[in-house]
């Protein structure tokens, strides 16, 4: 097991590699010139060339980039142009912010997504089962803008119950109990969508898994409903759920743009699009960079509960083989 | 005559097929003795295997027992509730199937497989019901159960894990076993190595035994009564020997002359029966076996025939026979 986290570690290597290039190469494609933001409209070519050089951004991109990648190999993330601060200051916060939103989405559409898989899966083509369906199909391609705002009208607009924006109150606010009270309605629109793809993909993994031989044998062995259900369809039907959690993860952390707009979730997402169009190269390239570390980091998890659950790859590292 | 331990009454099981009505079985009938190893033979798709599906009540939608009555010592299976007949699958009636590469739990030790079922049915605890699962795994003729019960079923050859399959099926030594083509999908040489090992379990805990096959010489050498089956339905039951030497039904006939046997002393082609089975979705009336069969009568077309006796426990449905005196089934 441990060899095998071993050997993937080693193979995200060319990726980051390759992530750090396309990052870098990606923000500076950007059309626009930060120069033209800074200096204004009626800047002289002069001063916005004295800028260019004093943010190096008049040497060769190869250049910019080693010099940039070496930075940020000693932890330094480079300083925003647009507010002059430690892009690692900017970015961290924010990412973290993020993933207190993501995390409490996922966990919240995973727990949903299981309950309705499973339950649709233990009676296939019924009434149930098609209603299950229907909701999913619905709720999880209704855009979450729209979804958004439904669920601020309803809650927070209509019932007076939660705060509509922002992650803590403003006078008075801070601690645990405020934050969540201002996490449920973001939760619950980036939720949906996550919940309503596990729970398909729960039942559709667990049809398949329900048709197999074994599970026909363990019926013959008397094994009850419940247990089959759980033990022998669900344990074999998770490693595609598992890929499929970890790809909805990984998106909520890069930051549900919309959701954090609409919200106004200080979140990396929000902070992106600030930069973006502010054209704040080191806070652009400073955020996505962290985004797409977060994505290798659960793809590794989700390899690595792959791997656990697949005897074959744990017995063959038992075995001492490879 | 003993109290059979299982009789099968008139049982149907339908599918409801978007092209029509699969009358997969239509009518069978058939007891079994405490003792007696009974052989169902039949072409692929003459319904043998949801047959004895149906007996343990395993079909699942579209799939339907639509009429009939299946009793085991003094219970009406068909009217048992699910948690009811949970407690008789594993338990009374074990069951073990065609294929062994599909048929165990990839994820699961092969120990713990068995035990799965000690624990469900006998109440065992963890260890116990571990202990017992590796005296089963010696008992069915695996090598050092202890260390092999921590083994993955990829870890085993096909043979192996029919081995490991039987010994899960008679775990909590079922009245009844049911093994479903148990060889079909194994090496010859292994065949004659689970088919004996079968015999013996069956001798061991003096069970009844359903077997399922296509193969005439098994069926010469381990049954005791025999039922044909043909698209879905009976065509003749009766004890081994008579089923051999006198058979009656025109396909019953057909099907021992494709036999080679090394006796033959004949010079001629193997005789096979002209044709293909009727697949019986909404079959037409009269004898499913009519448009092959040599001796057909006008009423065939018309008119199925009903089983009827012409000896003392040899059952035929064909018009060609006559009934012996009035004392049909």
């Amino acid at each position: 097991m441990l060899r095998f986290i071993a050997g993937r570690l080693v193979l995200t290597i060319p990726v980051l590699f390759g992530v750090s290039v396309i990052v870098f190469l990606l923000a500076h494609l950007a059309p626009g010139d930060v120069t033209t933001i800074l200096a204004g409209p009626f800047a002289t070519e002069v001063v916005k060339e004295k800028l260019r050089i004093s943010f190096g951004l008049d040497q060769a991109l190869p250049v910019q980039y080693i010099k940039w990648l070496g930075h940020i190999l000693q932890g330094d993330f480079g300083t925003s142009i647009a507010n002059r601060r430690d892009v690692a200051d900017l970015v961290f916060p924010k990412f973290v912010n993020t993933a207190i939103l993501a995390l409490s989405s996922a966990l919240l559409a995973y727990i949903i997504g299981f309950f309705a898989g499973i339950f649709a899966a233990a009676r296939p083509y019924s009434f149930s089962d098609r209603i299950v369906m229907g909701v999913t199909l619905m709720l999880g391609n209704a855009p979450p803008y729209w979804l958004g705002l439904l669920i601020v009208l309803l809650i927070s607009l209509n019932w007076r119950l939660l705060p509509a924006t922002g992650m803590t109150n403003i006078m008075g606010g801070g601690g645990a109990w405020d934050v969540f009270l201002h996490l449920i309605q973001p939760m619950l629109t980036t939720a949906a969508a996550p919940a309503c793809i596990v729970a398909r993909i729960v039942r559709a993994s667990m049809l398949e898994i329900l048709s197999q031989n074994y599970v026909r044998v363990a019926r013959a062995k008397g094994i009850r409903r419940s247990l089959i259900l759980r033990r022998h369809a669900l344990r074999n039907a998770l490693p595609p759920i598992v890929t499929i959690c970890g790809l909805q993860l990984g998106y909520l952390l890069g930051g549900v743009l919309f959701v954090e707009v609409i919200f106004a979730w200080p979140g990396i997402g929000n902070q992106l699009w600030q930069a973006i169009q502010a054209r704040d190269i080191p806070t652009i390239q400073g955020a996505t960079l962290v985004i797409a570390l977060a994505f290798v980091v659960v793809n590794l998890a989700v390899d690595a509960i792959n791997a656990y659950l697949d005897p074959k790859i744990r017995a063959s590292e038992r075995a001492g083989a490879s | 005559m003993v109290e059979p331990i299982l009789t099968v009454e008139g049982l149907k099981t339908h599918f409801m097929l978007r092209e029509g009505m699969l009358k997969a079985v239509d009518g069978i009938s058939f007891s079994l003795a405490p003792d007696e190893v009974l052989c169902i033979v039949g072409e692929s798709g003459s319904g043998k295997s949801v047959t004895a599906q149906s007996i343990l009540r395993l079909i699942d939608p579209p799939g339907h027992i639509v009429d009939g009555h299946i009793r085991y010592r003094d219970k009406d299976l068909l009217a048992l509730s699910e948690r009811e007949m949970e407690k008789i699958r594993g338990d009374r009636i074990g069951m073990i199937f065609q294929d062994p590469m599909t048929s165990l739990n990839p994820v699961f030790t092969i120990g713990e497989q068995i035990a799965e079922g000690l624990r469900e049915h006998l109440d065992l605890g963890k260890k116990q019901a571990q202990d017992r699962a590796v005296e089963l795994l010696r008992s069915v003729g695996i090598p050092h159960p202890e260390e092999r019960y921590k083994d993955y079923p990829h870890h085993f050859s096909g043979g192996m894990r029919q081995r490991v399959l039987i010994a899960a099926a008679i775990a909590c030594e079922p009245d009844i076993l049911i093994a479903d083509e148990p060889t079909t999908a194994l090496d010859v040489t292994i065949q004659a190595q689970i088919l004996k090992l079968l015999a013996d379990v069956q001798r061991r805990l003096n069970s009844a035994l359903i077997l399922i096959t296509h193969d005439l010489g098994v069926v010469a050498s381990m049954a005791d009564r025999v039922l044909v089956m043909y698209a879905g339905e009976m065509v003749e039951y009766g004890d081994v020997k008579t089923i051999f030497e006198q058979p009656k039904h025109p396909y019953t006939i057909g099907l021992m002359n494709s036999v080679i046997r090394l006796d033959d002393e004949r010079d001629d082609e193997l005789r096979s029966i002209p044709g293909t089975p009727l697949v019986p979705i909404n079959p037409p009336p009269g004898c499913a076996f009519r448009s092959r069969c040599e001796a057909a009568l006008a009423a065939c077309a018309t008119e199925k025939s009903r089983a009827h006796s012409v000896a003392d426990g040899h059952l035929v449905s064909c018009h060609l026979i006559p009934r012996s005196g009035d004392n049909d089934s």
